[in-house]
């Protein structure tokens, strides 16, 4: 039971008349992990989403939660899902805590358990004590979608997947829906979707990145890091000429590369530094810069390339060469699960 | 069958917190009050082989082309455009299910808004008592007749304004699209029995169909107390077919 995992996907592919929303897409989900899906709009998150909860069908391949064939038991595959939409639609007109009961009921808790189990959930969310008899159409943005969470915790579902929980919310509303998804990590398989591509780093184990309807990445961010920009990158600040830098570093014998600078002030420079090699490459560095008396050195840093810019490069490739190239990327993943 | 039951009762609990059902409501009462009136008007200026209460059902398609589209456009329609159709697909509930509920809520709100008619003559009798025992004012027979006509026939209209209902997103199209089926249905069933009759050359199995259709004629058997069993195979087949046709919208479009 162990071995099965939460989600495997395989050759996904879904068509809107002419339009393929996605094609032949790959992944494997191991039990209790937190995967975030990245991509522009329109690159096909929603509908593998979708698709994974039983809304809509596939036009071909096949999607397993928990081991169940959406496509064959939908109604097994449900009992195990707790899905939370874009826009996160609820009936405004209803109590948070009469919406919870009515949707724990729709999910086939037993009376005797209902009670217990939304209360449960609104503890969870933080709704129980400042939010439970209030009129769902009355919330603020941030109750809303932890109401929409509340309502896809219920009954403890296996796989929970949110499309979209953290936009349109504040910085605060933010790392409070952050905190609430950290607390879920072991306990629940969930998979995200966000445009805050800080908030997939932090909170997720494991990013997806889809593009026009297609997997271009899939890993850890450290992964797809090594894959995507690889080196070390450092980012220096400078009193002096750009170009005595690549001497001194060349006298050094220190293989870098300049990839980006910015003017700061008059005669100071920020300059982005790639370099190759392993080992102390950072007390290398900062001995090679001291000893060039033409230039002062101000600051060092190690730059850990963000995962927008990992996004950016991934999504850059063309998607032909992506799939010629690296054709399943989640394969060593789905190794590993099954 | 657990999960039609939370869902009906899902329904109706929305229908008593939404401001229209109460428009809707009071809107039906005052016009069919109003006619009710203007019934027993036109009997004391003029004296009418029929009773008030056979004429006053005899204009049961008035609220219908106004109250059934009211009633029904925000069912499916409205839940799919707020997206809560998407979120009620993720449960473990059977679209059939959803589907009964939504038209069951509506149904039963709309014989409630009938019923309530019913002290439309409890009043007047209560009012001329003189002619409640002469028996001017209703007939029970009358009475049992045309309600059962307006149950049996409200499966199908109800029945219309659920398909209509799911096969848009848009409110408003829903109501249009039920209030224009709802008039062919009445009014061009009519219109048709019209045509046959001038035309005396129609084949007879045409005869039979046209005359099958024709709504004004079931009311004016029910309301005579004949009770035929043709109608309510149409009624009740053409129902349960638009609600299978739902469920297989809803299956397609969610």
């Amino acid at each position: 039971m162990e071995d099965i995992p939460s989600i495997r996907v395989r050759d996904l592919t879904r068509q809107f008349g002419a339009v393929t929303a996605i094609q032949n897409v790959n992944f494997t989900v191991n039990r209790g992990e937190v995967v975030g899906f990245l991509g522009p709009n329109g690159a096909g998150k929603s509908t593998t989403m979708r698709i994974l909860s039983g809304i809509l069908s596939a036009s071909s391949g096949s999607a397993w939660v928990g081991g169940v064939c959406v496509a064959q038991h939908p109604h097994d595959v449900k009992r195990k899902i707790g899905y939370m939409p874009e826009n996160n639609p609820l009936h405004d007109d209803m109590r948070v805590v009469e919406y919870l009961r009515f949707r724990a009921r729709l999910k086939g808790v037993p009376g005797r358990k209902l009670r217990e189990t939304v209360q449960e959930a609104m503890e969870i969310c933080d709704l129980a004590r400042t939010a439970r008899r209030k009129i769902i159409g009355t919330l603020s943005k941030g109750f809303r979608q932890r109401v929409g969470i509340a309502d896809a915790l219920l009954g403890k579902p296996e796989l929970i997947i949110m499309d979209e929980p953290t936009i349109g919310l504040d910085p605060h509303q933010i790392q409070g829906i952050r905190k609430l998804i950290d607390s879920l990590r072991g306990k629940h398989t969930v998979i995200l979707s966000s445009h805050i591509l800080p908030e997939i780093e932090r909170c997720c184990d494991r990013v997806i990145i889809i593009n026009r309807g297609r997997i271009v990445a899939a890993g850890t961010s450290a992964e797809l890091r090594d894959e995507f920009l690889p080196g070390n990158r450092f980012e220096i600040e400078i009193e002096g000429k750009e170009e005595s830098v690549t001497l001194a570093l060349s006298e050094s014998a220190i293989d870098a590369a300049i990839l980006d600078s910015q003017q700061t002030g008059e005669n100071q420079s920020k300059l982005l530094l790639r370099v190759e090699g392993t080992g102390r490459l950072g007390p290398r560095l900062i001995d090679a810069l001291q000893k060039n008396e033409s230039f002062e050195l101000l600051s060092l840093a190690p730059f850990d390339p963000t995962l927008e810019e990992i996004f950016l490069a991934a999504t850059k490739r063309s998607w032909e060469e992506t799939i010629e190239t690296k054709p399943k990327k989640d394969e060593p993943v789905a190794s590993t699960a099954s | 069958m657990r999960h039609f039951l939370t869902l009906l009762k899902h329904e109706l609990r929305m229908l008593l917190i939404s401001p229209s059902t109460y428009v809707a409501g009071v809107l039906f009462l005052c016009l069919m009050g109003f006619l009710y009136w203007a019934i027993l008007r036109g009997m004391v200026n003029s004296p009418s082989e029929t009773l008030p209460t056979v004429q006053f059902f005899g204009v049961f398609w008035i609220p219908v082309f106004f109250v059934v589209p009211l009633l029904t456009m925000r069912s499916v329609a409205g839940e799919r455009s707020i997206g809560t159709l998407d979120t009620l697909m993720t449960t473990p509930t059977s679209r059939i299910a959803v589907v009964l509920s939504k038209f069951s809520g509506a149904y039963i709100f709309y014989m409630l808004l009938w019923t309530l008619t019913l002290g439309f003559p409890f009043i007047t009798s209560q009012l001329f008592p003189q002619a409640a025992s002469t028996g001017a004012l209703m007939d029970s027979a009358s009475l049992y007749g045309s309600f059962l006509f307006l149950a049996i026939s409200g499966v199908l209209f109800i029945s219309i304004g659920i398909f209509a209902s799911s096969v848009t997103r848009s409110q408003l199209v829903a109501g249009m699209l039920c209030f224009t089926t709802l008039f062919v249905v009445i009014v061009g069933g009519n219109q048709l029995g019209n045509i046959s009759n001038s035309a005396n050359d129609l084949a007879g199995w045409l005869n039979a169909t046209v005359s099958y259709l024709q709504i004004f004629e079931h009311l004016d058997d029910f309301s005579r107390g004949i009770i035929d069993t043709r109608p309510f195979f149409y009624y009740a087949s053409t129902g349960i077919l638009l609600l299978g046709l739902s469920t297989l919208v809803i299956e397609a479009k969610a």
